[in-house]
């Protein structure tokens, strides 16, 4: 809890969006409820969660798409549901399944986006060209993007918030349906817009892809933010160990030369020769000399960065939903 | 607290794609097929009887709109059943299309209001049914001075142009009807057919409906049946009752403008019409006079069945 506010303290110089007490409410459900969380400039922030759990309401009363039952939020100092259009000309949005006008090519479908940015015909085509190159959609600018596969379309949207020049980029779902190679590639396009200083918030449930790129996530469920930081904060938090270090190596004692290793939580004997052991920082350097130290034969030494995907799963088998608020 | 900025802005992007998407559609090409296909058809037939008998008549290119000659109707009654079926076909998708192509989010993320994706679409259609009546309204007096021969007076024009203007607005009201469904119904198959029947009870069951009605609350009196007339109570519940259906309205105003000689759409007493010239042509502005509270009402369903649609999209929820 200290550490969440400590981090949130610190991002909030230059927070771009600001949301206190967000909450969304159908009838009397709650779908999102009381979250607050601060994005700073230029990082990539996370929202993960099942599917439901509130993100994509989170993203659109963001952009003032859907009214704010309770709470406010900050988007670049404008309020979403008062200043709509001051947002909007500031923040682009991939939305999930984006879809486009099948008749129309992409170039088409750009030019229309453009002139409702209310952008004029010269800076109209050189942004879209200029983006499509960046996207590597260039050769099928004049296709009609029925013919395009779902990466193709994700691209095309992402163009459009390159042509927008964009701020911030929300994303929601970005690589949901995509094969591994697109996925790559759109990982590597969010990659080269963080690089020019665009803040991207992305929603996702794919939790490898978020491990990536982010630098921070927070898990969503049931409307509530459980739980924020940066991966590695979070492993330490609910895994108790930021990382897991294996060695193999033969010697006497050496489990408990490992064991008095500082930073080094417990050490398991997978075999005879083989220690799994976590620890809070990368201690292989340690654990190597500990080794040689014991004249003993080193055959391997790797370490595991926290999986995200491990959080998850330990966090929410863990946590009941009705002890997620004491969590957090 | 105010909104800022222009709810108007971008407006003119979403009609100017909505009016070339509407314009090179399939869709809108079998529309006009076949109004101009069945228009022609009561144009020739109107021109061939105009043609037998071409006696004193001050208002010959007018008669082109209203003679009717069996099968066919006239062509204003061709009009008047046609013309919500182009609205209701260019209509009835307008806004559950964007949400099923699930491209309303991403529009809707650009710097304008829900307003002006709305307005520009309603505008953009009521534009292409605009262009559609303007170039049937060109080939009717076209062909009339081809085949009829006799140059249209000011008046005939006048009194064709306020058809034409009436004709845009009845149009309205339809498209209005099919833009309401269309925010109404997720599903664009739900919301043409809802629409279709909507047209369907008010064009061919209404009419008859409506008499059966009014006879239920004012039962025909014997005296007036043994004169063989209608009784006035009755006749006037059915007139009213009709007037529910803006086939009925436009119909009316129809009569009113282009038939010079209409001094009245309702029932009158004897006493009401006494000194006047029967069979003689009232002046333009007096037609228009007796066209006006049809006129109106076909306005005011306009902007009252926008306006629901408007309120429905603005609390509509964006998300699929």
């Amino acid at each position: 809890m200290s550490e969440l506010q400590h981090t949130s303290a610190a991002t909030r110089r230059d927070a771009v969006i600001a949301a206190r007490d967000l909450t969304k409410r159908y009838g009397r459900t709650s779908v999102v409820d009381a979250i607050n969380f601060d994005i700073a400039k230029g990082e990539v922030f996370g929202l993960l969660g099942p599917n439901g759990a509130g993100k994509t309401t989170t993203i659109l009363m963001l952009l003032g798409l859907t009214e704010i039952s309770a709470g406010r939020v900050s988007v670049l100092g404008f309020d979403p549901a008062r200043q709509p259009l001051q947002v909007k000309r500031r923040v682009g949005y991939l939305p999930d399944a984006v879809g486009f006008y099948d008749h129309l090519t992409a170039v088409e479908n750009l030019a229309y986006a453009a002139k409702l940015m209310g952008l004029g015909v010269a800076e109209r085509s050189r942004r879209i060209a200029a983006a499509l190159t960046r996207v590597r959609l260039l050769d099928v600018a004049d296709k009609r993007v029925a013919t395009f596969s779902r990466g193709m379309r994700q691209r095309l949207g992402l163009a459009e918030i390159i042509v927008k020049r964009a701020e911030i980029a929300i994303l929601d779902e970005p690589t949901s349906g995509l094969d591994p190679q697109a996925t790559i590639e759109f990982l590597d396009l969010i990659r080269e817009l963080k690089a020019e200083g665009v803040t991207v918030l992305l929603s996702s449930h794919m939790l490898d892809q978020v491990q990536r790129v982010c630098d921070r996530v927070a898990l969503f469920r049931a409307g509530k933010i459980s739980i924020m930081g940066s991966v590695a904060e979070l492993s330490v938090k609910v895994l108790g160990a930021g990382f897991v270090v294996e060695v193999e190596a033969d010697g006497a004692g050496i489990a408990r030369r490992l064991a008095a290793i500082p930073g080094v939580g417990n050490v398991e004997t997978l075999a005879e020769d083989r220690f799994r052991m976590t620890a809070d920082r990368d201690v292989r350097a340690d654990a190597a000399r500990a080794v040689v130290a014991a004249n003993g034969a080193l055959r391997r030494l790797s370490v595991d960065e926290p999986s995200l995907e491990a959080i998850y799963a330990h966090y929410f088998q863990a946590t009941p939903p009705g002890g997620v608020r004491d969590a957090a | 607290m105010r909104r800022e900025g222009s709810a108007f802005q971008g407006v003119g992007a979403v009609f100017v794609k909505e009016l070339s998407d509407n314009i090179s559609s399939v869709r809108m090409l079998m529309l006009e097929l076949l109004i101009v296909l069945t228009a022609m058809a009561a144009l020739y037939e109107a021109i061939t009887a105009l043609r037998q008998n071409t006696a004193e008549d001050p208002f010959l290119l007018l008669r082109l709109f209203t003679v009717s000659q069996a099968p066919l109707p006239s062509f204003v009654a061709i009009l008047g059943f046609l013309i919500p079926l182009m609205a209701i076909g260019l209509g009835f998708d307008l806004i559950n299309s964007e949400h099923n192509r699930r491209t309303l989010s991403r529009i809707l993320a650009q710097p304008i209001y829900r307003d002006a994706l709305l307005l520009g679409k309603y505008l953009a259609g009521l534009a292409t049914i605009t262009i559609s009546l303007t170039a049937l309204w060109l080939l009717v007096i076209g062909l009339g001075l081809i085949f009829l021969g006799v140059p249209p007076g000011g008046e005939e024009i006048a009194r064709s142009l306020a058809f034409l203007v009436i004709a845009v607005f009845y149009a309205g009201v339809w498209l209005s009807l099919a833009m309401l469904l269309s925010i109404v119904f997720r599903s664009p198959a739900t919301a043409a057919l809802v629409a279709l029947g909507i047209w369907l009870f008010l064009t061919v069951l209404w009419p008859m409906l409506a008499p059966a009605i009014a006879q239920a609350i004012v039962p025909p009196d014997p005296r007036f049946a043994a004169l063989g007339l209608d009784t006035p109570g009755t006749a006037i519940w059915t007139q009213l009752l009709q007037r529910f259906s803006p086939n009925d309205l436009f119909g009316e105003a129809m009569l009113a403008v282009l038939s010079p000689t209409t001094r009245t759409l309702g029932p009158v007493f004897l006493d009401q019409i006494r000194g006047a010239v029967m069979g003689a042509p009232l002046p333009f502005g007096q037609s228009v006079m007796i066209a006006w509270p049809q006129t109106v009402g076909l306005i005011a369903c306009t902007i009252v069945l926008f306006v629901a649609g408007y309120v429905l999209f603005q609390r509509q929820e964006v998300r699929a």
